[in-house]
């Protein structure tokens, strides 16, 4: 636990070095750019090659969100039917082994064969941030959102932690706390369940023209962010140099978080430990492609009708004849 | 003529059966509270299933109002003939078209709307249904047609 809390202290020192480091050097040009590119999706790219596992994104991200996790108020209402489960990480804020309203970014392992040699190859995991992203779409309140350079985030205030963002997500992300948030307020024992939380790239700090912390953090420069059209091509020239492969890019659809490893997914996705909280490596079908499909075809619904009035009317003026 | 109400009745029916089914599907209630547990009504709590039929229902519904709007305008009458519950009711339905085509268009790939009109679009989309649902409870118990 000390040396948790030291090196948490360490870190906050260094990121705040970083930062005044960081003026005049090409991290403020990144993020320069980063404001005034307001119409192109940010991208980031993640060199899985680089990534030496150490976790200081990991602490980073908690550092500087520390003052977005929930404080829940303990104890939690009775919640009906009893089959609703609480959730409840506030005791448990050092698990960093997998995705928790406590923990946004953790490191998956994976071991894999490379030209006969075995190697371990670490992966820092999070909200992939997807182009079209179901958890947004599909939630009911409006609590989250996804903002025009990519990134997509809860709104604590608004969500009640029905955890639907959680099922519709490909990947299990956003994670519950229960017994916080505004369903409290309203009818706690029959609706709503806490709020979810996820990363939110680091919204705040994209605003003030930063870099995410778990960027910025990396002693290793596993992670660049930038326009679009610029990473992916960053992205296909390393898969390239590295004879590599590229996982992100096309999953649900798209995603603002781009891969690259020197192993096929595939393979790192038998590797890695999955389950709750911890997600898969696995090819994903673009899970908002039948609603865009079916949204076309709403477009012809308004034609049938007229067609199919016309039709009647033709039909029975002719009967009058 | 009497067939075609009929008909007309039954899509009604069914179609309003399935988009508000479908509508409260997209609240994480049904499982929750059993409802999806009942055989057969499992697909209420998954969510991408509900998604769907809630827009095919939708896609049924529209054409099925242009059809009736255009089937009175090429008439060229009855209009007077609607009755004041009816009336409503068709306001009640033109704003759930309206505020739900503006929720399709937000779940579209691309389409950044802002969060208070994403929060404003489901208030008013949830706010309608159940107005309709009373009303449409109302005008079966009083036994009040949609035309005199
Ligand atoms: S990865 Fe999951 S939580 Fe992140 S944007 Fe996609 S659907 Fe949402
Ligand atoms: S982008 Fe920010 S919130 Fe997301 S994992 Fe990195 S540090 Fe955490």
């Amino acid at each position: 636990m000390t040396s948790k809390i030291s090196r948490r202290a360490f870190l906050k020192g260094s990121i705040t070095a970083a930062g005044s480091v960081a003026a005049g050097t090409s991290i403020a040009r990144a993020a320069k750019s980063l404001t005034s590119e307001k119409k192109e999706p940010l991208v980031t790219l993640l060199d899985i090659s680089k990534c030496i596992g150490c976790e200081e994104c990991v602490y980073a991200c908690q550092e500087v969100n520390e003052n977005k996790y929930p404080e829940p108020e303990k104890p939690f209402p009775k919640m009906y039917p009893s089959r609703v489960p609480i959730q409840d990480w506030s005791d448990k804020r050092d698990v960093i082994d997998r995705l928790t309203p406590y923990n946004w970014l953790f490191i998956q392992h994976a071991s894999a064969t490379v030209n006969g040699e075995e190697i371990e190859l670490t992966i820092p995991r999070r909200c992939m941030h997807c182009d079209n992203p179901p958890c947004v779409k599909l939630c009911p309140w409006g609590a989250l959102k996804q903002e025009e350079n990519g990134l997509s985030r809860i709104d604590s205030d608004i969500c009640l932690g029905g955890s639907k963002c959680n099922k519709v997500c490909p990947w299990d992300v956003p994670q519950r706390q229960t017994g916080v948030g505004i369903y409290l307020d309203l009818l706690p024992a029959l609706a709503g369940n806490g709020v979810m939380y996820k990363c939110d790239r680091c919204y705040n700090r994209l605003e003030k023209g930063e870099v995410p912390a778990c960027i910025e953090v990396c002693p290793e420069d596993v992670q660049t962010i930038g326009p679009k059209s610029e990473i992916i091509e960053k992205a296909h020239a390393l898969a390239r140099e590295m004879n590599g492969y590229i996982y992100g890019e096309h999953e649900n659809g798209g995603t603002n978080t781009i891969y690259v490893s020197p192993v096929p997914f595939e393979q790192l996705n038998l590797s890695i430990e999955q389950g709750k909280g911890k997600p898969h490596l696995a090819k994903v079908k673009n899970m908002m492609a039948d609603g865009t499909n079916l949204a076309k075809a709403m477009l012809i619904a308004p034609l049938a009708g007229v067609a199919a009035a016309f039709g009647k009317f033709y039909l029975s003026s002719k009967e009058d004849k | 003529m009497k067939t075609t109400g009929k008909t007309r009745k039954y899509i009604y029916t069914i179609t309003l059966f399935f988009i508000v089914l479908s509508g409260f599907g997209q609240m994480p209630i049904f499982k929750r509270y059993y409802i999806s547990d009942i055989p057969g009504l499992g697909w209420l709590a998954q969510f991408y299933v509900t998604h769907i039929i809630h827009y095919v229902a939708a896609i049924v519904l529209i054409a099925l109002v242009i059809y009736i709007l255009f089937d009175f305008i090429f008439n060229g009458s009855g209009l007077n003939k609607i009755t004041g519950s009816g009336y409503f009711k068709i306001v009640l339905i033109a704003g759930l078209i309206v505020s739900g085509s503006f929720m399709v268009i937000k779940n579209l790939p691309d389409i950044y709307f802002s969060h208070n009109s994403i929060i404003v679009l489901d208030l008013v989309h949830v706010s309608l249904c159940m107005m309709l649902l009373f009303v449409s409870l109302y005008t079966r118990i009083r036994k009040k047609r949609w035309v005199n």
